[in-house]
């Protein structure tokens, strides 16, 4: 057992021992991990593929007179200015306005290059901000802050990329030939950070990394995050960045997009640690998907490891078929070991999570228009308690003009239900009170459920309500058959 | 040795590879066809020693032969992805030991396929 505090002062004293990922493999197999937890301090982790979803908040200061942006372009870029008079945000892949294979990834690059690029920018002119447009040339030492803030990189694994169909696909997994014809895919699997602790015990909130050769930390889990296809959100100064670890790329027929280096040191504070760093690409899977049928969830043609995918070849339909890499072990590699170098040099040091990230969590697809649910058409519910007199629920119903009545405990919890038709049938048979008279099994529905589920079960048991619950059995409120079909103009 | 075959309306209705590699007794692969009614364009690979004899066939039967020596060529842009390794059809890139893309440029045909793909634009045939 080891603690951060203990690692970091051989950091200090320079007697730290560091392997990149790849080399920790070896280690735990030749030792044990017994052995190469007391050996080793920290192992240095690393990916380089394009990360999409990252950005560029940049202050840019403030003109004389001052500007509030209404609309702002950088190489003729457009930024995100809904913020403060001078902030904006930049995302990779937006396109430029006048440039082919163009967009905020190559601002970006440009950046941190040293190079200037032209802004361009109109303002709303008020009274605090009375200027309405500006032109300048800015470069990073020119800005007061440029601060990469990604919501989501670094995927622990992702789903590998084919295409059945006859036509070439251009995605944002590469070129996809016909037929079959190759396998795409992304991360850099045994050495890829997450991978090398999947329980999330050291890369947590405020876990201090290497993001494109400056010091940068994990600001959450992020979007999308679902182990073990999990996701970091990150941040770093863009001027402190090395143009070796970032790279802007354009995928044809898709968008721009920026390859970026990430790096993450793991402290190896006990054998469970050391065991998590000696996974191999074999034991990591994935599934090949068929990106030939356009839909969100797309076939599964097979299972596989990255063991296979990085051998190049793998078998669908008993067919050898080709693959490419779209992650750069190369500088996956450079990445882990100008990690370990900074860690070794005493210029980096080792941060606990403040806080952990989430280790289980459902990527949930886009609500849609034409998938409509529950919730929307539910109205309130008018609930009464079982010892309500007949005389008071009919009462009841002819004023807030209802036809069903939830029963409900004290909790708020379905008890039963009762309509203007369960009242009739009351005063026939002489009951005097709703328990008397309520049916008891009641129908329900959820409110996240699809409004096609509800429709059925109306159908299927012949009602014209359902009570809406939670899992609780606390009702929500209501959906009629009315409402429904008022609602669907039918 | 690859070389570039161009057929007109009367050379493109008859079997000239099929004859050629009769007459010289060479083997000739075709790595790329692009045929119509009235012309063609055919990529062959030919043995290097036989090139020359195969070549002077072509000639007499009226076909428009070049041999190809632009092959493709990378500037330092490329970040060692990959992503041409699966696309190329002759298998000009793989990944070597040090998990860097290695180009085989000698196997090029030309058919431009890896430049259109390449996300950082490192690919290019040199003018
Ligand atoms: S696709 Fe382009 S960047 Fe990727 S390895 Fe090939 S040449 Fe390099
Ligand atoms: S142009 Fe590119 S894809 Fe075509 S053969 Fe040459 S290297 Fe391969």
């Amino acid at each position: 057992m080891k603690s951060i505090e203990e690692i970091n002062a051989k950091i200090r004293e320079g007697s730290v021992c560091v392997v990149t990922a790849k080399e920790m493999k070896e280690i735990v197999t030749e030792m044990g991990t017994k052995k190469a937890a007391k050996e080793v301090d920290v192992v240095t982790t690393g990916t380089f593929g394009a990360m999409c979803s990252t950005g560029v908040f940049i202050n840019f200061g403030h003109a004389d007179p001052p500007i509030k942006f209404k609309r702002v372009w950088l190489n003729d870029v457009e930024a995100y200015t809904g913020m403060a008079a001078v902030d904006i945000f930049l995302g990779a892949t937006k396109i430029s306005e006048t440039r082919e294979f163009y967009g905020g990834a190559h601002v970006i690059e440009e950046l941190v290059f040293g190079k200037e690029v032209e802004m361009r920018a109109i303002g709303f002119g008020t009274d605090c901000y009375p200027r309405k447009e500006i032109l300048t040339s800015i470069s990073l030492q020119d800005v007061n802050q440029a601060v990469m803030v990604n919501p989501r990189n670094a995927y622990q694994r992702y789903r590998a990329a084919t295409n059945s169909s006859e036509r070439i696909l251009r995605t944002y997994m590469g070129t996809l030939l016909p037929n079959y014809g190759n396998v795409t895919f992304a991360g850099t699997g045994e050495i890829s950070p997450m991978n090398n602790d999947p329980e999330f015990r050291t890369i947590g909130i405020g876990t201090r990394i290497f993001l494109c050769g400056a010091r940068g930390y994990i600001i959450g889990e992020g979007t999308q995050h679902s182990p073990p296809f999990g996701t970091l959100m990150v941040k770093g100064n863009l001027k402190e960045m090395k143009p070796d670890f970032l790279k802007a790329c354009y995928f044809p027929g898709y968008a721009p997009s920026i390859f970026l280096g990430i790096g993450i040191p793991i402290p190896v504070l006990d054998d469970e640690i050391a065991k998590a760093t000696g996974i191999k690409d074999d034991e990591i899977k994935t599934t090949i998907i068929d990106f030939g049928v356009p839909r969100r969830d797309r076939p599964t043609v097979r299972e596989v490891s990255y063991a296979e995918l990085k051998s190049g070849k793998v078998e669908i339909n008993g067919q050898d078929v080709r693959v490419s890499p779209l992650s750069s072990y190369y500088i996956a590699e450079k990445v882990m070991k100008e990690l370990k170098k900074m860690i070794e040099k005493g210029e980096f040091f080792l941060s606990m999570p403040v806080e952990r990230v989430k280790r289980n969590e459902i990527f949930k697809p886009m609500k849609q228009r034409e998938i409509r649910i529950v919730r929307e058409f539910m109205t309130k519910a008018v609930t009464i308690n079982e010892d309500l007199s007949i005389e008071d629920a009919a009462m009841l119903m002819i004023q807030k003009n209802v036809n069903h009545l939830p029963v409900v405990d004290k909790e708020k919890v379905l008890k039963g239900i009762v309509t203007s038709w369960d009242i009739a049938k009351a005063i026939t048979v002489g009951a005097r009170r709703v328990e008397e008279v309520m049916t008891r099994d009641v129908v329900t529905v959820f409110p996240d459920e699809p409004i096609a589920i509800a429709i059925s079960k109306l159908e299927k048991y012949d009602i014209s309500a359902l009570p809406v619950i939670d899992n609780k059995k606390r009702v929500l409120g209501i959906v009629t058959s009315e409402t429904i079909s008022k609602m669907l103009g039918v | 040795m690859l070389l570039l075959l161009r057929f007109d309306s009367k050379t493109v209705r008859e079997p000239i590879i099929s004859m050629t590699s009769i007459k010289t007794g060479t083997p000739i692969n075709i790595l790329k066809a692009d045929v119509g009614a009235r012309r063609g364009e055919i990529i062959v690979e030919v043995p290097e020693e036989r090139a020359k004899e195969v070549e002077k066939i072509l000639i007499e039967m009226e076909v428009e032969v070049q041999e190809i020596t632009k092959t493709i060529a990378r500037n330092d842009n490329c970040v060692h992805c990959g992503l041409c390794i699966s696309i190329c059809p002759t298998e000009v890139f793989r990944l070597n030991g040090e998990n860097k893309v290695e180009m085989k440029t000698e196997k090029c045909i030309h058919c431009g396929a890896c430049i259109k793909v390449c996300p950082t634009m490192a690919l290019y045939f040199p003018i």
